[in-house]
């Protein structure tokens, strides 16, 4: 008697558990397949995997940067909604690389940094871009987005890097600025009045950007052939190499290294450059977006503000500046590749890129685009024409599906700079980056 | 004959009491297998699966960005991994930071331990501040550490004496390695000491009185009565830190991402799978790392010579 009554207790509770339970599961799909569907209307959403832009200003009002872009590249058939990915480069490029080979569907388009292109490229990640992408776009960042032979990625903004300096220390130190200047004389100078030479020396791939620019502008390349892969020639080992180690090994081991030389990075260096006009100063070798921090900071020190060049590996030989970005792939993966690679155009058009360029400081890959009257108001007109020339005539990384495999081998024999020494490092770096690119070495 | 007679049904009573117990305990080891048999077979599910499959992949040369270039290498990647220094170099630093942490961890731990354990007042407060630390994230804990010590925002320059202020603790391999202890100390003596205070309450105070009462002086009843009677508390807690601390991870990556040789061998194992994705090797390294906390274990157990399920049964 004891044992019928939870029974059919329980089976009297049953059929309202289950209703509960088919309630929570209707709720659960509808509200599963409303986030998958895009939307009542059927219309397609293009997810832009975007690399995090520069904090908009107080007061802005609207969507900033890419976010800005997505919503003005949203038409009547398709929206584009952003997805933030990690701060770092190389957090960006692990999470996209891992969702790619899984061959997640919900990428449509994805901001690549251009050393990570070859490598999205070569593994068969991107679909094709428009032919005419590469159209009025500066060399540069047209190489920076190939591979192959092919352009794969549309270039949305370039960056270079540029050498800013205080107008003071340079005259104490009676250095013409007008004219090209080499690595040797700003340490020089550097050390004859106090100052420092920043530069980003960390171990990580920034410190790399550095020595790449070092060799190019010596005339040679880390690796070359790229296209072969794993079985690229190492040209480390050479007299470019040899002259970008010695470079390194002179300032690491002058007065005007900065104490945190070997951890620093492109935000370390800023401070060295002086916060109020009483500071000795210095130079340093930074991206575009310098000028804007400067701007925002004490009056006389931006006055006393100078930007030239890229400095000379060799006296007399034009330098190569280092080029960044970002370039705009479509997933091969997306199940809209068709509407994304038409975002693209939209994306990367002109007018985008100027205001991109206008919001965030991040200069334009269109070379049209640095004669918009806009953007002129935005910047003095020799700084714009440096950045232009300088991303015209840039010495990019080379385009390889192994960069990062290069990038850990060269810093593991030049971390820290203190310990690179011109007349071993270059050799044991192009023996250290053939056995790991063998396989036959960690790294 | 009294005696004889009293002694002699004994052992008969002791057989069956002892056939009984027997009986019990084996009814009741089936019924203890019976019950942990459903998590045993998920976790046979979840973790043997993976490891399988490192083992599996171990034996490729694999990409994860070139799956077609797949190519099975046999023990290849293992040769590669143990004649490569910088694997040596990273277990060097492993089993430093384990071995430092560690002992200094078992020092300070036992001083908390004792504290918490002898408190009349305020227990409360002293017990939940000293556990404070182990409450918080080590990622949090990390940057906390890192910001300390950091060259431009750090405070612990200007606190050390005999220290410049332009000291640079991340500059060089010994300075960063101890910022890295000091971060991962802080952070689990707490947890040490937690262990070590379940097995101070284990301790009898009649013993305590007993050696008091034949004139044993305090460093005395230390080293003879606490310490021997805590021996498998002291084990548990070392095991678990020291297991813990060879698998050093986070603290590394956020103070100096293996910069300046102060990467530790899972921090090695992370790059060659997740930055470099390199299944292969990365497998093998994963693989070399399970066996080392597998050899790690059983050279403690050793040590300590102490039997885990009789140490359960103390209590």
């Amino acid at each position: 008697m004891g044992r019928p009554e939870p029974h059919t207790a329980s089976r009297r509770k049953h059929p309202r558990r289950r209703q509960v339970a088919l309630g929570m599961v209707a709720v659960i799909a509808s509200s599963l397949l409303a986030a998958c569907g895009g939307g009542d209307s059927g219309k397609p959403t293009l997810t832009w995997y975007i690399n995090p832009d520069p904090t908009a200003p107080g007061g802005f009002k609207g969507a900033f940067g890419q976010a800005g872009i997505a919503e003005r590249c949203s038409t009547d058939e398709y929206t584009v909604e952003t997805e933030l990915l990690p701060q770092s480069a190389t957090e960006q490029r692990i999470q996209l690389l891992r969702r790619l080979a899984a061959e997640d569907t919900s990428i449509d388009l994805m901001s690549l940094d251009p050393v990570f292109t070859a490598e999205f490229a070569d593994a068969g990640y991107l679909a094709p871009v428009p032919a005419n992408a590469s159209e009025g776009v500066l060399q540069g960042a047209v190489e920076g987005a190939s591979w192959d032979g092919k352009l794969v990625a549309a270039p949305l903004w370039a960056n270079t890097q540029v050498l800013w300096y205080r107008k003071s220390l340079a005259e104490a130190a009676n250095l013409d600025m007008t004219q090209p200047v080499t690595w040797d004389q700003i340490i020089d100078a550097a050390v004859e009045n106090k100052g420092t030479v920043g530069v980003q020396a960390n171990k990580y791939e920034g410190y790399v950007v550095w020595i790449n620019a070092l060799i190019t502008s010596a005339g040679g390349a880390i690796i070359t052939e790229t296209d072969k892969g794993a079985d690229a020639d190492v040209g480390v080992d050479s007299e470019a190499g040899t002259v970008a180690a010695g470079i390194v090994e002179k300032l690491a081991n002058s007065s005007a290294a900065q104490a945190d030389l070997s951890v620093s990075n492109e935000g370390t260096v800023i401070p060295y450059l002086g916060e109020k006009a009483s500071d000795p100063g210095g130079f340093m070798v930074n991206w575009t977006f310098i000028y804007a921090t400067f701007k925002g900071g004490d009056e006389a020190v931006f006055k006393d503000l100078g930007w030239a060049r890229y400095p000379q590996s060799v006296e007399g030989k034009e330098s190569r500046p280092p080029i960044g970005g970002i370039n705009i792939g479509v997933s091969a993966f997306s199940e809209n590749s068709d509407l994304a690679t038409q975002a693209v155009e939209c994306i990367t058009s002109e007018e985008n890129q100027v205001t991109y360029a206008i919001e965030t400081g991040n200069m334009p890959a269109s070379e049209a685009a640095y004669d918009d009257e806009a953007l002129k108001k935005q910047f003095p007109t020799d700084l714009l024409e440096l950045f232009r020339e300088s991303i015209e005539t840039a010495g990019p990384r080379p385009p390889s599906p192994y960069w990062n495999t290069v990038v850990s081998a060269v810093l593991s024999k030049w971390h820290p700079p203190s310990e690179v020494d011109e007349k071993t490092t270059p050799e044991e770096t192009a023996t250290f980056i053939n056995a790991v690119l063998d396989g036959d070495a960690l790294v | 004959m009294a005696t004889g007679a009293v002694t002699a049904p004994r052992p008969q009573a002791s057989d069956r009491a002892r056939r009984a117990a027997t009986e019990r305990s084996r009814g009741e080891n089936r019924l203890g297998w019976k019950l942990v048999a459903p998590a045993v077979v998920m976790m046979l599910l979840v973790t043997a699966y993976p490891m399988f499959r490192a083992l599996y992949l171990s034996l490729y040369k694999y990409r994860l960005t070139a799956p077609e270039d797949r190519e099975f290498v046999g023990l290849n990647n293992y040769l590669a991994v143990l004649t490569d220094s910088l694997w040596w170099i990273d277990v060097g630093n492993t089993v430093f930071i384990m071995v430092v942490t560690v002992a200094v961890e078992l020092v300070i731990g036992f001083a908390f331990a004792m504290v918490m354990h002898r408190l009349i007042f305020a227990r409360g407060i002293v017990r939940t501040s000293i556990l404070i630390p182990y409450g918080i994230i080590t990622v949090v804990s990390a940057f906390a550490w890192q910001f300390a010590f950091s060259l431009n925002n750090g405070f612990v320059n200007g606190w050390l004496p005999l220290v410049g202020d332009d000291f640079n603790w991340f500059g060089s391999k010994w300075p960063a390695l101890f910022a890295i202890c000091v971060s991962e100390i802080w952070k689990t003596t707490p947890f040490m000491s937690l262990l070590l205070l379940a097995g101070l309450s284990q301790i009898s105070e009649d013993m305590l009185e007993a050696a008091k009462v034949d004139g044993a002086t305090w460093w005395q009843r230390l080293w003879k009565v606490i310490i021997p009677n805590m021996r498998a508390a002291i084990m548990v807690a070392v095991l678990f830190r020291a297991l813990d601390a060879f698998r050093i991870f986070d603290n590394i990556y956020v103070m100096t991402r293996g910069a300046q040789g102060t990467e530790s061998a899972s921090f090695l194992t992370y790059r060659q799978v997740i930055e470099q994705f390199e299944l292969g090797i990365g497998s093998a390294l994963s693989v070399l790392l399970f066996l080392s906390v597998m050899l790690i274990a059983f050279l403690l157990v050793k040590l300590f010579k102490v039997d885990l399920a009789a140490a359960r049964q103390e209590g």
